[in-house]
Parts: C-alpha cells; structure tokens; sequence
C-alpha cells in the first residue's frame, strides 16, 4: 500500500478539476435531493382571506388551547386586569396571529389599492421543512402518517437554527425567557390525540372506513378553526382542501357560496357568504417544496408577508450538497487515510532530522 | 515536534495590558451572568428575525476561522512535508486551540437550552442530516485534538521525576509517536466543519442574496477560512515578535505567503466564475449595499495577493498589513453572509447591544490573556538563541 505524495496530490488536483468543470457545468454542482410527498393521512388546513372578519378569535383560542400568555405593550398592561391580548405578530408566546395588510384609504377589504385584508399567521407544516432537516438533535419532527411538524423542547438545545432556517419566520425563541423555549404552531396535536388517526395501530382503519365527521367526532380539531366564525380557517385532509380551494377559485366572484366551517367534510352548519375576488394562485401547494396549509387571497400573497418562493425546499438543496460531499461517509473516510499515511511520512523524515540535531536539542533545553 | 527548540518567553505575566484584557474579561462575567439570570434578551439584541447574532458569528464563525492558523500549517508541514516551516507550528496551534476553545465557550453562552448541550452527543438524539450537528461534533473533537496535540509543551516542561513518576513520560513518548494521527485527524476535522459552516448557510434559501447564496458556499468557506489561518499566522508572529524582541520569522513568511496569495487567488476565480455563471454579475455591481460589500470584499480578497506576490513580501510592514488584509477580507466575508445581508423580511433588524458586543469582546480578551499567559510559561515559541536569525530591516 504505497500510494505515493504525487499520486495523492495527483488524485486531489483531480477532484479539484472535476469540480471546477461541474462549474463549467451548471450553476448547480449538487442536484437537491427529490422533494418529499404528502404524508398518507396529511391533515391540513385552508385559510381564505377573503372570508377572514378580522375577529381574532382563533387567536384567543389558540392561547387558550397552547396555555400561551396575553402580550401587550406595556403602555395596556394594567387595562382590563391585562386580559386584552394584542400579540402583533407571532412570538415566543404567540403561535398564531391575525395580521392586517392596510393601503390608502382602507376604503375595501381585500384590495391591494386603497384596501385592506387580513392574514392569519402560522406553522405551514412544510412537506419538506427546513426546521428538521437542520435539527441537530431531532426536536423538531415530521409525523409520517399526518404530517404535523412538531416540536420536543425536552430533546432542543436552543441553538436556534429552526428559527433561522425557516422560510416562513415561523419558530420563534422566547428571548425574554431564562430557560426560553422554541415555540410553534403543532395543529394542536394534544387536542386531536383521541383520534382514532393517532392511535399508531388504528392509522390504517381509521382513514380506511370512516367518514370525516365519524373520524373527528371524539376528538376536538385545531382550536383556530373551531372557533372561526366565517370558516376561514377551514381544518381537513390536505388533499380535500386542496380540491375545495380549487373549487372556490373556479366560482364566479360575488355569487354566494356555502363556506364550510370547522372541519371540511364535517356537519357544522356552513357559513353562506359571497365569494371572493382571488387572485388565481393557491398558495403552499408548491412553496418551498409544498406545505399543508393552503392560503386563498384577494391581493398578492407576498403583501401578505407570504413571501415569494421556489418550488423545492432548501432543505432539499442543503441536504442534496451534505449528502453527495458526505455520501456514506466515504469522503473523509478516504481523505483520512490519506492524511495519515502523509503526515507519518512527514514525520518520519522530521524525526531523522532530529536525530542529526538532537545532541544539541538537549543543551539548549530549558531546565 | 521535530528539531525544533521551544522555550518559554518568561517574564512577568501580570503586566499592564493583562489587566487591561482583565477588566473586560470581567466585564464579559457580569453580562454572561445575567444572560443565564434573565435570557437571552436581557443582554442582546437577537430576535426572532436574527436569532443568531454576533456570539456565533464573531465568536464561532470567524472566530474558529481565526483559529485555523494550526490546521493550515499542519496541513503545510505535515501533509505537503514542507519543514522548513515547523518553528512556526506551536504558536499557530496555540492560537487555535484558545480560537477553537473559546468559541466552544461562546457557543454554551449562546445555546438558548444550554443544560441539553449533551443530546449533541447522544446518539439517539442524533439528527444525520443536520449540518449543525456535523459542525457540532466536528468542532468538539477538534478541540479534543487540538488540546492533545498541545499536550508536549505541558509534557516538556514537566520535571523528568514528576513524569516518570506518574508515567507521564510514557505518554509523551506515546503521544510523539502517534502524533502523526493526531495531526492527520487536525487537518481532516476543520476541512469538514470550516466547509460546513459553509454549508449551514444554503439552508437560508431566499433570506440570503444570491451574490452570496451559491452551492459553492462550502469551498468557499473552506478555502478563505486555510488562507485566513496563514494570515493570522503571519499576524500572531509579528506581534509577538515587536512586542517581545523575538527572533523574526521574515524569511519564513516571504515564503508562506506565496501560498497565501495561492488560496485567495483561487478563491476569487471560483467566486467570480460562479457569479458569471450564474447571471448575478450585474448585482455586483448595481450600486447598492450588498453590491457595495461584496466588491468591498472583493478588493480585500485581492489587493493581498499584490503584496504576497511582490518583493514587499520580504518586509515585515508588508507582510503584516498583507496579513490583516486577508483576515479583514474572510471575517467580512463571514459577516456579511451571516448577518449584514441576511434579509428575513418581515421588518426584521438587527444590530448589536452593546452588553452582546462586550460579551464577545470579552471572550477574545481572555483568548488573548491565555495566549500571552502561555507563550510565557510554556515553550510554544521556539527559541533562536543557539541560531540567531535576521532582525527585521
């Protein structure tokens, strides 16, 4: 086994070539890894700005159901024994918010001139998040059969690097905590545990056999679409809700149309409202390599701070570039070798250097 | 470590400037304690936007690429087996064992739940796919290997009877001899984190500009954070050298920083070649903030290059201003794709608390103190007095 310096050197100046060809090649030296696809029994939801009132009352509920805090600046601290929750974004102590996009005169809802529309700010439930693939110790998961990404703050070690890495600013640390948590929006996934759905071995018959209403009704749904008033926030399989707000965006704007509530597919009574004027796009079908969540809008979703995104994750893209440098660890397994047999020789040829000079090492060492 | 002599420089060690560094050091103490009192948000400006901020970039990020002067000279010495530059391998590995340590230090004070730290070594709670825990675990062990590696200047100046009564000889002798793992596991470990550190930021997807977003980000990182370890090398060793008479290291230098001018060559081609192919030049140049950084960078990366190639590279003024310059070019380099240009929208801002500031001017004070407690006490410099080299002109 003599491979010798100029081989080795040889060998790298030619992965070095091949690399600096693939340059040549395409701007993507790395292909991202394949998106990943919708978990088999995904739930979701489907908020539609048009039919949001601004009623905040998932926000209320949400805390209520999490056990979250009110926030308020200070200034409304003792108003009304500090109830008056007035959480302007999401937060360490908010996992759900209420925002409204406001220009001109505020004259119409949901227009972009001189118009206003609400937002309803949360956990997408990526298909591919960003959160766990940088995960360093598997706080944040992805459940395989529904899809919620949830998070363990008994396994986090706060780096904070969810927070960072998400596309939508979703995780949030609590900064003004000493022992600060990462807080996001679960689905209220300790709400919906008597469902049948959540019981691993009645996965499969759950879905199987049973109807929406009779899957759902012994367990609550998600508090922010319980309560929603106008079925805006509308809960459901993923796959229903995409097909509903594919539906809603083919209806003639102005006519009325009855709004589920609740859960889709479920018997609450529906909300009869007009429908709205859509922009044509359904957002979080296909950003950032798809979500569960589903955004219907009149005005452009980027006012809405939903921000522009391409079609695959960056999980995908950081996970593709880690695995083809460390695929099976054969990389630096190799380098390693190489680097020992180099160094040994090195040191080799350093000590019978040494030995020419070591008398007099010996004088001048210090005593 | 072969034929070469190292002694302890000696002299007093608390002097003036030691307790200068001292009262920030204690100044760092008092805000650290009342991060861990009150949070995080008591002390620092990170929010939700920029939930890392200057403790990981200025401390871990740039700080271990500080603290590469080791591993780019063990990569030199060992694995290109060019020896004439062994006498300057012990103060560059010192600077990275405190560079590499007190970024570990920093990282505890910037873990948002400390008291798990461990999971990262559990491995069920690994996460593989997490270049976080890669940089992690990597970052650990090559403290662990840095230490070890550093262990013959405590081993050398031990009493020969103390050693042998506690077979510390045999270590060191056992340590002589394997030193050679040693060192190929000091250059294979920071080629994978420094190039994960890299990595960590693709992840950023639209938050990061394209003129710094590139799926070159991890030979980037790699390549600028070897050629700053022979800048610091070049830095550290003209410092000590004015500042303690020492032997100068010129001649050394004039060679090394061929090399230097080698890496940031490379560098830039591989930057530029990237933009052009990607359609971003134009974003270079467009007159705003980030075109204005990055040509900044640009010019930082290059105009060394001019000194290390030229006949200034045989002055000492040179080579330390050559030396800065490449240090300057790779940590706004670092700032600038982990902080300036970050854009998360959302209306988020960030800058600096000057608590969050002094906490990490703190830490390198005490880099410093340890550095100067070192070389004094222990033979990490090696000593010229047998040969007496060239002063500088």
């Amino acid at each position: 086994m003599s491979l010798s310096r100029r081989e080795f050197l040889r060998g790298a100046a030619g992965a070095v070539a091949t690399a600096a060809a693939s340059v040549a090649d395409a701007s993507a030296p790395f292909a991202p890894r394949e998106n990943k696809p919708l978990p088999p029994k995904a739930i979701g939801m489907l908020y539609d700005s048009t039919q949001c009132i601004g009623c905040k009352a998932c926000v209320s509920a949400c805390k209520d159901a999490n056990g979250m805090p009110v926030e308020q600046p200070q200034a409304l601290g003792g108003w009304n024994e500090g109830t008056w929750d007035t959480a302007e974004d999401l937060s360490g102590k908010t996992l759900n918010v209420i925002r409204v996009y406001q220009n001109g005169t505020l004259a119409q809802k949901d227009h972009e001139v001189n118009g206003y529309a609400f937002v309803k700010r949360h956990c997408l439930h990526c298909l591919d998040p960003s959160c766990v693939s940088v995960c360093p110790v598997s706080a944040m998961q992805k459940n395989p059969i529904t899809g919620i990404v949830t998070h363990d703050p008994d396994a986090c070690i706060g780096c904070r690097y969810c927070v960072l890495g998400c596309p939508f600013n979703v995780p949030h640390y609590q900064f003004d905590e000493a022992l600060g948590q990462i807080s996001k929006c679960q689905f209220c996934h300790h709400l919906l545990k008597d469902n049948p759905l959540f019981s691993d071995d009645m996965a499969e018959t759950a879905h199987a056999s049973a109807s929406a209403t009779e899957l759902w009704k012994n367990s609550r749904i998600p508090a922010c679409c319980d309560v929603c008033p106008t079925g805006a926030s509308l809960f459901g399989w993923v796959t229903d809700l995409q097909a509903e707000a594919q539906k809603r965006l083919a209806l003639k704007p102005g006519e009325m149309y009855d709004f589920p509530r609740g859960l889709l597919g479920g018997d609450r009574a529906p909300n009869a409202a007009p429908v709205g004027q859509y922009r044509p796009h359904i957002y979080g079908e296909k950003e950032s390599g798809g979500t569960q969540v589903r955004y219907l809008s009149g005005i452009p979703h980027e006012k809405l701070g939903l921000p522009k995104l391409p079609d695959h994750s960056s999980a995908a893209v950081t996970e593709g570039v880690q695995h083809t440098i460390y695929k099976g660890l054969i990389a630096p397994i190799a380098l390693l070798g190489g680097l020992v047999m180099l160094a040994r020789r090195s040191a080799k040829s350093g000590a019978e250097a040494e030995k020419d000079t070591e008398a007099k090492k010996e004088e001048d060492r210090p005593t | 470590m072969s034929a070469i002599v190292h002694r302890p420089l000696g002299g007093k060690v608390v002097t003036k400037p030691f307790l200068i560094l001292g009262l920030f050091v204690l100044i760092a103490a008092y805000f650290i304690a009342r991060r861990f009192l009150f949070g995080m948000g008591d002390v620092s400006n990170m929010n939700n936007g920029f939930p890392i901020g200057t403790w990981v970039v200025l401390d871990v990020v740039i700080g271990t690429a500080f603290g590469c002067g080791g591993f780019a000279m063990a990569l030199l010495i060992y694995i290109f087996n060019r020896n004439v530059y062994h006498p300057l391998m012990r103060p560059a590995l010192l600077g990275g064992v405190f560079g590499y340590t007190l970024g570990g230090l920093a990282v505890m004070v910037d873990l948002g739940r400390y008291w798990h730290a461990f999971h990262l070594l559990m491995p069920w709670y690994a996460q593989p796919n997490s270049v976080i825990l890669e940089v992690g675990l990597c970052v650990m062990a090559y403290i662990t290997v840095l230490w070890l590696e550093f262990w013959p200047a405590f081993l050398e100046r031990m009493p020969l009877g103390f050693k042998q009564r506690y077979g510390l000889d045999k270590l060191q002798a056992f340590l002589k001899r394997y030193m050679y793992v040693l060192v190929a596991l000091g250059v294979l470990l920071p080629t994978m984190h420094q190039s994960s550190l890299g990595t960590v930021l693709l992840i950023l997807g639209h938050k990061l500009p394209p003129l710094w977003n590139t799926q070159w980000l991890p030979l980037l990182f790699l390549s600028s954070a070897l050629a700053m370890g022979y800048g610091v090398v070049m830095l550290e060793a003209t410092l000590v050298n004015r500042a303690f008479n020492t032997p100068s290291e010129v001649t050394l230098f004039a060679r090394l920083s061929r090399v230097a001018a080698g890496l940031l060559i490379g560098f830039s081609v591989l930057r530029w070649a990237d933009l052009l192919h990607r359609g971003q030049l134009g974003a270079a140049f467009a007159g705003d903030l980030n075109g204005n950084l990055f040509l900044i960078e640009s010019v930082l990366f290059i105009a060394p290059v001019f000194v290390l190639l030229s006949a200034r590279r045989w002055s000492q003024r040179w080579q330390f201003i050559g030396a800065t310059c490449i240090l300057a070019a790779g940590s706004l380099y670092r700032l600038d794709s982990y902080l300036i240009t970050l854009e998360p929208g959302n209306g988020w801002t960030y800058f600096p608390s000057a608590p969050e500031l002094l906490i990490t001017i703190g830490i390198v004070c005490l880099e410093i103190m340890l550095y100067l407690l070192f070389i004094k006490t222990l033979p990490v410099l090696h000593g010229g007095a047998a040969e007496p080299h060239g002063r500088p002109s």
